[in-house]
């Protein structure tokens, strides 16, 4: 189950090479729904009372090395599983609905990106999880260099790909002698084992963990991207074709946050703790930092791009509270951003197609003509700026909840950015959808390709709204378990249970 | 008196002597004018029956003419690697301008001569077989280097391999004279033996011949400071030579290297470990530094294989069993990636008027989909990507560092992977995708010091199944040794296994 599910995506690719150009896409989307079926079998098959992995893959892979294919799923990637099955169907329709240059190629390394990307997320075994960690970028070099676009400000799309593959890159490979490191020292002479419950058991020096915390920090620091490691993301997301920006903003950055609880809590559980106000001031950077951007550019794409560096700063912070109720808050607002961020760039994509400029200033009145469009585009904003009665609320409140009960000043920062995430969110819907209307702008409908694509991630936002408890039960066992770790480790905490 | 004659081997020697045997035939196929068309089969012939014997002989480990000689899994997995190149290069071969220059027979036999120089380099444990194997594997080199005789890049290449070579011999020679001068013997065995004993431990003769002994190897494998000729040389040589230098002399290099490190000065490692250490840093930072932004990809080609040599050297450092493994699965994995990029070079050279310009494979995605796939596979596992060979020698060499307490160095693997995404990537990037601004510079193609063959010789290259068929499978054994590292992994084992 757990190995077809992993497996579906780049299988379809494959066979989708052999296929007449015309059909590929379609093939393709049929392996993103399959895939999705998959996944949703898993979240049935799901027993949320028992604790540790479930559907379990246990293979030798290179047993001289000590590394082991060992896949399963718990509360903590459960549901990014299921995002990313349902994201990619959404970016994998919204390509097919569109004439691509080099059809096989392109959904070839689409569907290599969902295999890689639900890799990352199910493997258990540290250097398994590297590995994946570092094979998602592949395909993503080729979709943003190949099918990317030039543009007039910054760098050419291939200049924009590379820049994008070396920063992230530096930090994964640091990544990868970090996890060796780990596993040779925590090993101590011993049977070597990558697997992350084995390590966790026999545990790690204060010492060692202390420097290889920040190997494993940085890597995934780089890919959300954080304040200060986000050099990249500007021309790339500028320079990305639509259809991968969609899986790659709504998906690949949630893989460096589901890192930091999978990995980093666990194994690291005295650094965590040590490093745990200047991750927290990294973080609350990235709010800031990404807020104001967020409301000074005029790129839409730029907007939501920044908006994601905020967004990911709320969830590290959650993270970061070091509390069950904050990384809870973390993971239920992981999916949130996902499923936000996933129709915001598509209905970006759309007005940019109807406005032939993805510049603000440019834009306007585009509601006139297409209530539809209005309406979804407001449901979304208004799951983004996480207006009450939205999942993102929910997300929002437990992080923060969690962030108050730990680091109070902290906490009282990261409320401006929800102040602020309502102003650039709603900035972005008037400036497009109200104003008046320039010269030579047609207000058109959706057309049924862009509603089949929209209307369902729309739908999954409404019902995370109506039912948030779907994911938060399943979640808070494991999120208990990863937490637990690190709050030994916490002097105060240590001292009150005395 | 009586006269005890000394056993022979034979079955021992069958590789070494069955080599020979062929090298005379090709040799004789250049003088009788009929058979000069058969010497590129009678080539692949004798590797292929060399390759049996070795194969034959895996899993035996015995000393040979008394004791210069040992055939051990070490020696035979780099001969292995070594006949494969060998084999590869004659299919690159076929239509080489080159070959029909010197004459097919002569061309061949050197390139077999070269082969017979390693495949007794990986087995010499003794300075005498030692010295004579680097000498019978680099002087076919430096004429094969110049085989190209009407182009001046060609010659120019041959000559200098050759005053560098000799350097570089003659210092090792120097080294081993004082080695022999410390420890009274030649054989490693009987080094390991002396240096272990009181009085010649730390001994400054045995230091400084250790020293000049490195510098000599570090010349042949190409180690940074010691690198200067290897661009050039790549450059300049015909591409199926440098295919084969690139590849194949590293690896004999490397397997005399752990030879002569791990069996005659492992009491010493003690002094040699942090120089070395340094040497692979430095070749490391030179040779990733060097690659970027270099139009030819020869050049390029030539100063990754400094980088690698310097990640290889890694292996040697950790002076262990699992530093061994890790080099030989690394030159293996080495080979394949290598071996793809230069075929697919080979056929562009022949095929386009802009040489081994990196714009020669410009658009190549979709003009040649089957050598466009084993150059990318090529560049993404030379940039140590996963789901490629590369990755995994990756992970073998960094496991073997941090387990031996040299983690700095791993680090400094790690950074110089990333420095080599810089001239990787654009490689892959000019297959597959659009040019950038920069490269759109119509006209007639301006051949910028980058191109050694002007002119398309064979316009059809890209589809000679000679050309695509060894760049597919090299490309195919990347990913599948990527995906399912363990039979590599055992092959190496053994290796390992053969000296501690």
């Amino acid at each position: 189950m757990t190995n077809s599910l992993l497996w579906t995506p780049l299988a379809f690719g494959i066979v989708g090479l052999f296929l007449p150009k015309r059909a590929t896409g379609w093939w393709a989307v049929l392996g993103a729904a399959v895939t999705l079926g998959l996944a949703v079998a898993l979240l049935a098959g799901f027993d949320s009372g028992a604790s540790g992995l479930q559907s379990t893959v246990e293979a030798k892979w290179i047993p001289e090395l000590g590394v082991d294919y060992s896949l399963g799923v718990d509360g903590l990637n459960l549901f990014l599983i299921l995002l990313t099955a349902v994201v990619w169907l959404g970016g994998t329709a919204f390509a097919a609905f569109r004439d691509q240059d080099r059809p096989h190629l392109f959904f070839l390394m689409m569907l290599l990106g969902e295999t890689a990307t639900l890799g990352a997320f199910l493997a258990q075994d540290l250097l398994l999880f590297v590995l994946f960690f570092d094979l998602m970028l592949v395909p993503f070099y080729f979709l943003f260099g190949a099918w990317g676009s030039d543009r007039a400000e910054g760098p050419s799309a291939s200049a924009a790909t590379l820049k994008m593959i070396v920063y992230t890159l530096i930090g994964s490979l640091l990544m990868l002698v970090g996890a060796i490191a780990a596993a040779v020292i925590a090993a101590d002479g011993g049977q070597l084992t990558f697997s992350i419950a084995a390590l966790v058991e026999q545990g790690l020096g204060e010492g060692s963990q202390r420097w290889i915390f920040w190997l494993f920090a940085a890597a995934f620091l780089v890919k959300m991207p954080a304040f200060l490691l986000h050099g990249w993301m500007p021309d790339a997301y500028r320079a990305a074709p639509l259809a991968a920006l969609v899986v790659f903003s709504g998906v690949l950055a949630k893989v460096g946050a589901y890192g930091f609880l999978r990995v980093v809590l666990p194994l690291f559980p005295d650094a965590t703790v040590e490093f745990q106000e200047v991750v927290l001031a990294i973080a609350l950077a990235s709010i800031l930092y990404g807020s104001a951007m967020a409301f000074t550019q005029t790129n839409v794409r730029l907007i939501a791009g920044y908006s994601s560096v905020a967004q990911l700063g709320f969830i590290t912070a959650g993270i970061f509270a070091l509390r069950a109720d904050g990384a809870d808050g973390a993971i239920l607002q992981m999916v949130n951003h996902g499923l936000v961020v996933a129709p915001l760039l598509v209905i970006v994509a759309i007005l940019a197609e109807r406005s032939g400029s993805e510049d603000l200033r440019e834009m306007g009145g585009m509601a006139m003509r297409a209530p539809v469009l209005a309406a979804l585009f407001l449901i979304v904003t208004l799951a983004t700026l996480a207006m009450p009665g939205s999942a993102n609320f929910i997300g929002e409140f437990y992080i923060l909840n969690g962030l108050f009960q730990e680091k109070i000043v902290f906490a009282i920062v990261a409320i401006s950015g929800v102040a602020m995430a309502a102003f650039y969110a709603l900035r972005l819907y008037q400036r497009t959808m109200h104003n008046r209307k320039p010269e030579g702008i047609e207000s058109r409908e959706i057309d049924w390709r862009d509603g089949v694509v929209l209307a369902p991630l729309v739908a999954c936002i409404l019902a995370l709204a109506l039912y948030p408890q779907l994911i938060l039960k399943r979640t808070d066992r494991s999120v208990q378990q990863a937490v637990a770790a690190v709050s030994d480790k916490q002097p105060s905490k240590a001292v009150a249970r005395r | 008196m009586s006269f005890q004659a000394p056993t022979i081997d034979y079955a021992g020697l069958a590789p070494v002597i069955a080599l020979t045997v062929g090298l005379c035939a090709v040799l004789m196929t250049a003088v009788f004018k009929p058979l000069r068309r058969t010497a590129p089969a009678l080539t692949m012939l004798t590797l292929a029956g060399t390759a049996g014997l070795l194969i034959w002989q895996w899993g035996e480990s015995t000393d040979l003419v008394s004791g210069a000689l040992r055939l051990d899994e070490l020696a035979i997995s780099i001969a292995l690697i070594a006949i494969l190149t060998a084999a590869v290069a004659v299919l690159l071969s076929i239509r080489e301008p080159a070959v029909e220059e010197v004459g097919s027979g002569e061309y061949h036999a050197l390139l077999l001569g070269s082969v017979l120089g390693m495949t007794l380099l990986a087995q010499a444990q003794n300075l005498v077989s030692f010295f004579i194997a680097i000498e019978v594997l680099s002087i076919p080199l430096y004429i094969l280097c110049a085989a190209n005789l009407r182009r001046e890049e060609s010659l120019e290449s041959g000559l200098k391999y050759l005053i560098v070579g000799s350097l570089g011999s003659a210092t090792l020679l120097y080294g081993m004279s004082f080695l022999y001068g410390g420890a009274g013997t030649t054989d490693f065995d009987g080094i390991a033996a002396a240096i272990g004993r009181e009085g010649v431990l730390g001994d400054p003769l045995i230091g400084v011949g250790i020293a000049m002994a490195a510098v000599g190897l570090a010349f042949k494998a190409s180690i940074a400071p010691f690198h200067q000729w290897t661009p050039d040389v790549y450059q300049g040589a015909p591409t199926p030579i440098t295919a084969f230098m690139a590849v194949a002399t590293k690896a004999a290099a490397f397997a005399v290297f752990v030879r002569f490190f791990d069996v005659a000065l492992a009491p010493q490692s003690g002094e040699w470990q942090a120089p070395l250490a340094v040497l692979a840093a430095i070749s490391i930072v030179v040779g990733n530094v060097g690659a970027l932004r270099q139009p030819s990809l020869k050049r390029m080609l030539g100063y990754s294989g400094v980088a690698q040599a310097g990640y290889i050297l890694g292996g040697l450092v950790v002076a262990s069993e699992a530093g061994v493994n890790a080099i030989v699965f690394y030159l293996a994995a080495y080979a394949f990636m290598n071996l793809a990029a230069f075929a697919v070079v080979v056929a562009r050279e022949r095929e386009t008027a802009y040489g081994d310009d990196i714009r020669a494979v410009g658009g190549l995605g979709a003009e040649r989909p089957l050598l466009a796939w084993p150059l990318t596979i090529a560049m993404l596992g030379l940039a140590g990507l996963p789901a490629t060979a590369g990755f995994i020698g990756k992970l073998y060499l960094i496991e073997a560092l941090v387990a031996g307490d040299y983690a700095w160095l791993a680090v400094f693997i790690a950074i110089g992977t990333m420095i080599s995404l810089a001239y990787y990537l654009p490689v892959v990037a000019a297959m597959w995708m659009r040019p950038g601004a920069e490269a759109q510079t119509p006209g007639a193609p301006a051949i910028a010091g980058a191109s050694p063959e002007a002119d398309p010789t064979d316009p059809e290259a890209g589809r000679r199944p000679y050309l695509v068929a060894p760049a597919l499978l090299a490309a195919a054994a990347v990913v599948f040794f990527g995906i399912l590292p363990q039979p590599l992994v055992e092959f190496a084992e053994r290796a390992g296994a053969a000296l501690f």
